[in-house]
């Protein structure tokens, strides 16, 4: 997420960051695509299909103001991923099928 | 380019070993080709760079609307407006996306508007050249977006996460700016007699200007040193010209111009032209702010951030009277 480490202080005047996700063409999850300003959120939906779909990239968009984002510190990484990297047996590759089994 | 004479510590690259574990770790990343994340720890020069360097390109990109948006009332086809419009619209879109690059390293976009307006930050030299002609609509996309692409592509493996991600929006739409500028080129050189003068007269004007672009050469520069360790700049300015000259010069020679050089000339063994280098006096003196439009172009970009004053409050106030309306219905 591209929200800053200590936002810089708000002014008064200045519009809210959204940060953007969009759904493209093929059925797939919204994906993050970039931030812009706007005073509200349907401005920042009319905003955001002038900004980031402006060659069919999209059919679904949402904004999400970045102050109600809540991201993993950077300090956790090994916290939070770390005891993944032990369960090597949660992917198929761990077990060997017999070659006389087929495909599974 | 659209960042120039960005000026780092200018104490010279420190070794891995000079640094603190940190540092060095935030190095071995960058060297290991990992991308830095605005939450993640940085050296304060590292910020600092950026935040001139992606400024300084957005604000290239508002600015450098002016060029072109000066001609859009008087394109000479319905299509031709139609294209340049979108054309200029890519633009605006681009500063967008950077500012927002920008500001993940904590800095405001007002406030980046406000360095702009007041002089404090930069943008390109080649923006502050008038557009004179029509012809010039097709020189500055030939050869002043084709000199961007040059500066864009490499940055796209730059290792601040959102600055890259950044320049790959901005690349994908930068080849439609490119081509529509060497189509009017192409027309303009099919035409008559008057249209050939008027597209040579674009080249000979826009060549040393898009030369001047990448900037002097940086080859024994600190800043570019610290630059190019921190993979914020991934090419000299000598390599960009030199790349951006040998893919320029056939393209002149299709179209049936000459390039304003009389010096130039294949070199087989270096595999390039060698060419004449633009006038560094003129270029810092256009930085300085004495080019022919520099006075023009900030008072343009001034009176609309004033103009829209009303607008942005205007609807702040809307914002507000709504969610209050809301609350109460609630
Ligand atoms: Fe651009
Ligand atoms: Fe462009």
């Amino acid at each position: 997420m591209n929200t800053p480490e200590k936002a810089a202080p708000k002014r008064t005047g200045e519009w809210p960051l959204f940060e953007v996700f969009i759904r493209g063409q093929h059925g797939l999850s919204h994906r993050h695509v970039g931030s812009l300003h706007a005073p509200d959120a349907e401005m920042a939906i009319k905003n955001a299909r002038d900004v980031y779909t402006r060659r069919n990239e999209g059919v679904s968009i949402w904004v999400v103001e970045a102050e109600a984002i809540h991201a993993s510190a950077p300090g956790e990484k090994e916290a939070l991923y770390d005891p993944s990297n032990d369960k090597v047996y949660r992917h198929p590759t761990f077990f060997d099928v017999p070659e006389e089994v087929g495909h599974m | 380019m659209y960042a120039q004479m960005i000026q780092s510590t200018g104490k010279g690259v420190k070794s891995l070993d000079e640094m603190d574990p940190t540092e060095r770790a935030f190095q071995e990343r960058i060297d290991a080709g990992g991308k830095i994340e605005p939450k993640d720890w940085m050296p304060a020069g590292y910020r600092k760079n950026l935040i001139r360097q992606i400024g300084q390109h957005a604000h290239s990109e508002i600015i450098g609307q002016l060029p072109e948006g000066n001609w859009i009332t008087r394109a000479p086809t319905l299509e031709r407006k139609a294209i340049l419009l979108a054309k200029v619209q890519d633009e605006a879109g681009h500063g967008l996306y950077l500012y927002c690059a920008a500001e993940t390293l904590g800095i405001t976009r007002d406030e980046m508007f406000e360095a702009l307006n007041e002089g404090r930050m930069k943008y390109s030299s080649i923006f502050n050249y008038p557009t004179l002609t029509w012809a010039d609509m097709g020189a500055v996309g030939w050869l002043v977006d084709g000199a961007a692409i040059m500066n864009q592509v490499p940055l796209q493996r730059t290792s601040y996460g959102p600055y890259a991600r950044a320049m790959v929006r901005i690349c994908k739409e930068e080849s439609f700016h490119q081509r529509q500028g060497f189509d009017i080129m192409m027309k303009m050189c099919a035409g008559s007699e008057a249209q050939k003068r008027m597209a040579q007269d674009a080249l000979n004007r826009f060549w040393y200007p898009s030369l001047m672009m990448f900037g002097p050469s940086d080859a024994e520069s600190v800043h570019s040193a610290q630059s190019m360790a921190w993979k914020i700049k991934m090419n000299t300015n000598d390599e960009l010209r030199q790349k951006f000259v040998d893919q320029t010069v056939p393209q002149a020679e299709y179209l049936g111009l000459t390039v304003p050089d009389e010096t130039i000339k294949w070199n087989d063994e270096k595999g390039g032209y060698d060419f004449a280098e633009p006038d560094w006096t003129e270029f810092y003196d256009v930085l300085a702010g004495n080019g022919p439009c520099n006075h023009d172009r900030l008072e343009t970009r001034k009176q609309a951030w004033d103009d829209g004053a009303w607008v942005r409050e205007g609807m702040l106030a809307h914002a507000a009277k709504k969610r209050t309306a809301k609350v109460a219905a609630e």
